[in-house]
């Protein structure tokens, strides 16, 4: 195991005896295969125990450790130390989000969000359990699965910056979801989530920067999402003017 | 003390406590659901399950083989009655997750696709490429969120249930945003917080496993059951403790030693060949494969790395095509935390702990012996698992007890619950909102947190690891009610409000211990070998004095309480595990 010693300046922001964030400096000896994460972890249990961040999986799945990392939101425990460039690193909470702690920030208007977009499957009819599963082709799978990959570490809300001019935008993730539901061959509900989705703060503010897709850890795309509705809804939208469209919603068995 | 009135209570907002929550929801929409939890739903460590979850599906395959590779990979210690019922619900709360939008690996007709997985007989392990447990997970939250009738408490620390009268009337919880304490006031409460791999230095588990609803029932007096039982999952990636999927062995992977040797042929797991073959070699039960890394170290096979002592998980001969398709994941994470590629390199593993067969003890209906307490998940034990857990039996678990657990809760909370007396219940609350206070106050004492934890590990490690002597454990013994004294003069530096994580730590540390420490004691009062459960002073399964659940009970300041309780035998009488050429 060789070791170095690296430098964090890390930002630091307690609401109860701070007016706005600052930023603390630590010494931490490396191990070459450490993450950010790894340093972090030093700092906690060795060098500074109030210092407070969200983690947990540790394997770039469960989402908890976004945050900027030299400016790019970035998942601590996916990002090496020996891929950042020498000097001070800086580490702060993720853009975009009021500050609830340290490195926490405020979550709340995500998980609205998420919600609003009715992220589940949506059908007029539903299949007796006994009667088995819906038949779902590899193909048809592969439709919408690499919608399905977000892990909601909201790196992509950091790094937009239509999200950071207007807060009502719905924002990458929770429209890259309601695509998944979308494209799932076993869901009626595009039309249900049209009101939400194909609104003024859904896909409509979204001016493909492209800055979440590039930023986003599992490659999910969400700008291609956001633009394929873009395309689908103008349709939808023409098939209405032209009294072309159903009035349910389908649910016939597949 | 703000005080939050439901009428059903969930700890834990994982695979198990939100298909309760379903449950309730669907059941009964006048019911309203507290769903509290330490971290966002999305975080909970159902999502790095990998492999895939059991259930008949196929034309060759029936309950009845199930049930007989769950009995017998559990050492028959599994309650034979709460297995039956099990298997027979697993595919049907499967195929619920199906419906409810779960993205299923297919076959090319569309049917949903299952692979090979350890220890059983006929594949039935449904999955979603390397990712089932986080599609699982996702599928659960995604589906809550349509249910008006739950309401979601994230990052609400829980400390303490309410039991008054012998009933669990509720419990406390610290709000992380703010730091206050509140009061859920619940007509039932589901306790469904996982695991505690977090004991032992190396594991699998996220960071969030740490024991705490284990804990809070065992001080409310409920016993811990079986908590000796602890699995090293056989391929752990080295340093971080990364999961490697069984199924990575499922689709052909083999495990090699320094000579490029399928060693598990040494250890009544062979004939090596033909290969892929089910219940053989790699596809032997974890306990088994764990078992013998640790006599592969002992005679200097193993291979000497950096990390430690490995061996070599081989996955080359599966190809680019299928590592891609089946098990993408597995290959991202071995690239960039080993820098290995599985597609072309032999990747380096060991065991790791992954999992608790052992925790609140319930019966069948997610129970426990407190009226209007319930349980489900890794947290409880059924049990279905006995000494040994088959791999993508627990993420099954999750569905059908979880579903029960609320169910039971449900119809507790219409029909059987009694107010209990207001000013006591408070007067409960207040004392666990003093036990916090007196943390904040303590001095320096020269008891660190992060101090506490690294040695409640390396005891864990070297007293209940895979291969236990009498000596060793009783050491552990000793050690843990020493560190358990020496926690009650931890102090806290950071004396903030606003999510103050050193907090949760400390109270996690405090969880841990006494988890810790039904597991060293359970583990030294049975004197045979079962299982996971294994001694070098006591080889032998030892049915006779033996086919009996160890039952920790909380005993204050003193060490735990052990008696016992009998296994539920129905139709499968204990035998011979069997496994290799003739399973």
């Amino acid at each position: 195991m060789s070791y170095r010693t690296i430098e964090l300046e890390v930002m630091r922001f307690q609401p109860e005896n701070d007016k706005k964030p600052w930023f603390q400096d630590y010494r931490v000896p490396c191990d070459e295969d450490w993450v950010v994460l790894d340093a972090l972890n030093y700092v906690k249990d060795h060098l500074d125990g109030s210092l407070s961040y969200r983690w947990s999986c540790h394997m770039a799945v469960c989402g908890s450790c976004g945050m900027m990392i030299d400016g790019e939101p970035r998942l601590a425990c996916k990002t090496f130390v020996r891929d950042l460039p020498e000097g001070k690193i800086r580490i702060e909470a993720l853009n975009n989000f009021p500050i609830e702690r340290d490195l926490v920030v405020v979550l709340d208007d995500f998980m609205e969000k998420l919600k609003r977009v009715k992220p589940y499957i949506i059908r007029d009819e539903q299949r007796p359990l006994e009667d088995g599963e819906y038949r779902q082709t590899p193909a048809q799978l592969n439709k919408f699965k690499q919608y399905t990959l977000c892990i909601n570490c909201c790196c992509c809300y950091a790094a937009c910056p239509e999200y950071a001019l207007r807060p009502e935008f719905i924002g990458p993730a929770a429209l890259a979801l309601a695509h998944r539901y979308n494209q799932d061959s076993r869901d009626c509900g595009a039309r249900l989530r049209e009101d939400v989705v194909a609104s003024d703060e859904g896909i409509w503010d979204c001016s493909f920067a492209d800055a979440c897709s590039q930023v986003c850890p599992e490659h999910v795309d969400p700008a291609g999402a956001i633009q394929q509705m873009k395309i689908a809804a103008t349709v939808s939208w023409y098939q209405d003017k032209l009294g072309l469209r159903r009035k349910t919603t389908g649910g016939e068995d597949k | 003390m703000e005080i939050i009135d439901t009428d059903i209570a969930i700890i834990g907002a994982g695979g198990a406590g939100l298909r309760a929550a379903i449950a309730v929801a669907q059941s009964d929409p006048e019911l309203k659901v507290a769903l509290i939890s330490k971290v966002y739903p999305m975080r909970s460590h159902t999502v790095a399950a990998e492999g895939g979850a059991a259930g008949v599906i196929r034309e060759d395959d029936s309950l009845d083989l199930h049930f007989h590779d769950t009995v017998s990979g559990g050492d028959w210690l599994c309650d034979q009655d709460a297995v039956e019922l099990f298997v027979k619900q697993a595919p049907l709360e499967l195929t619920q997750l199906e419906h409810w939008g779960c993205p299923w690996s297919r076959t090319e007709d569309g049917r949903v696709n299952t692979r090979p997985f350890g220890g059983m007989k006929i594949k039935r392990t449904w999955f979603a490429a390397d990712k089932s447990g986080f599609h699982i997970l996702h599928t659960l939250f995604q589906t809550s969120l349509q249910f008006p009738t739950i309401s979601r408490y994230d990052e609400y620390y829980s400390t303490d249930l309410i039991v008054e009268d012998g009933r669990c009337c509720g419990l406390t919880a610290i709000e992380m945003r703010t730091g206050l304490m509140k009061m859920f006031r619940a007509k039932s409460v589901i306790i469904a917080t996982g695991g505690a791999g977090w004991m032992f230095p190396f594991t699998t588990n996220g960071a969030i496993k740490t024991a705490d609803g284990m804990a809070m029932a065992y001080r409310a007096g409920v016993p811990l059951k079986d908590m000796e039982f602890v699995q090293y999952h056989p391929t752990g990636l080295p340093g971080t403790g990364i999961l490697l999927t069984e199924g990575c062995r499922g689709e052909g992977g083999i495990l090699v030693n320094k000579n490029g040797y399928r060693y598990l042929q040494d250890y009544d797991l062979g004939p090596p060949d033909p290969w892929p073959r089910l219940k053989a070699m790699e596809l032997g039960p974890r306990d088994r494969l764990s078992q013998a890394f640790w006599h592969e170290q002992q005679k200097g096979n193993t291979i000497a790395t950096r990390w430690g002592e490995m061996v070599h998980l081989d996955l080359r001969h599966l190809g680019e095509k299928t590592i891609n398709e089946r098990l993408p994941m597995i290959r991202e994470l071995a690239k960039s935390y080993i820098g290995t590629d599985p597609v072309h390199e032999l990747v380096p593993v060991r065991p790791v702990v992954h999992y608790m067969m052992g925790g609140i003890h319930t019966d069948i209906d997610a129970a426990t012996p407190i009226p209007g307490l319930y349980a489900a998940g890794e947290c409880a034990c059924v049990s279905i698992n006995g000494a040994n857990r088959l791999g993508s039996n627990s993420l099954t678990e999750l569905l059908v007890f979880g579903g029960r657990a609320g169910l039971h809760a449900a119809e507790y909370a219409r029909e059987r619950y009694q107010a209990p007396d207001e000013a006591a219940v408070l007067k409960q609350a207040q004392a666990a909102r003093q036990r916090i206070t007196d943390l904040f106050l303590r001095e320096d004492a020269g008891e660190t947190i992060s101090g506490l934890r690294k040695e409640m590990n390396d005891t864990m490690e070297e007293g209940v690891g895979i291969y236990r002597t009498e000596a060793e454990m009783q050491q552990t013994c000793a050690k843990l009610a020493d560190l358990r004294r020496r926690y009650t003069r931890v102090h806290l530096e950071d004396k903030s409000n606003v999510f103050n994580t050193e907090l949760i730590y400390a109270m996690e540390v405090g969880s841990m211990l006494e988890a810790a420490h039904t597991i060293a004691h359970s583990a030294l009062q049975r004197k045979e070998s079962r299982g996971s459960h294994q001694r070098l002073d006591h080889t032998e399964r030892d049915d006779q004095s033996y086919l009996k659940h160890t039952m920790a009970h909380y005993n204050g300041e003193g060490d735990p309480r052990i008696d016992y309780l009998d296994v539920t035998i129905t139709t499968s009488q204990p035998a011979e595990r069997v496994y290799g050429g003739d399973a």
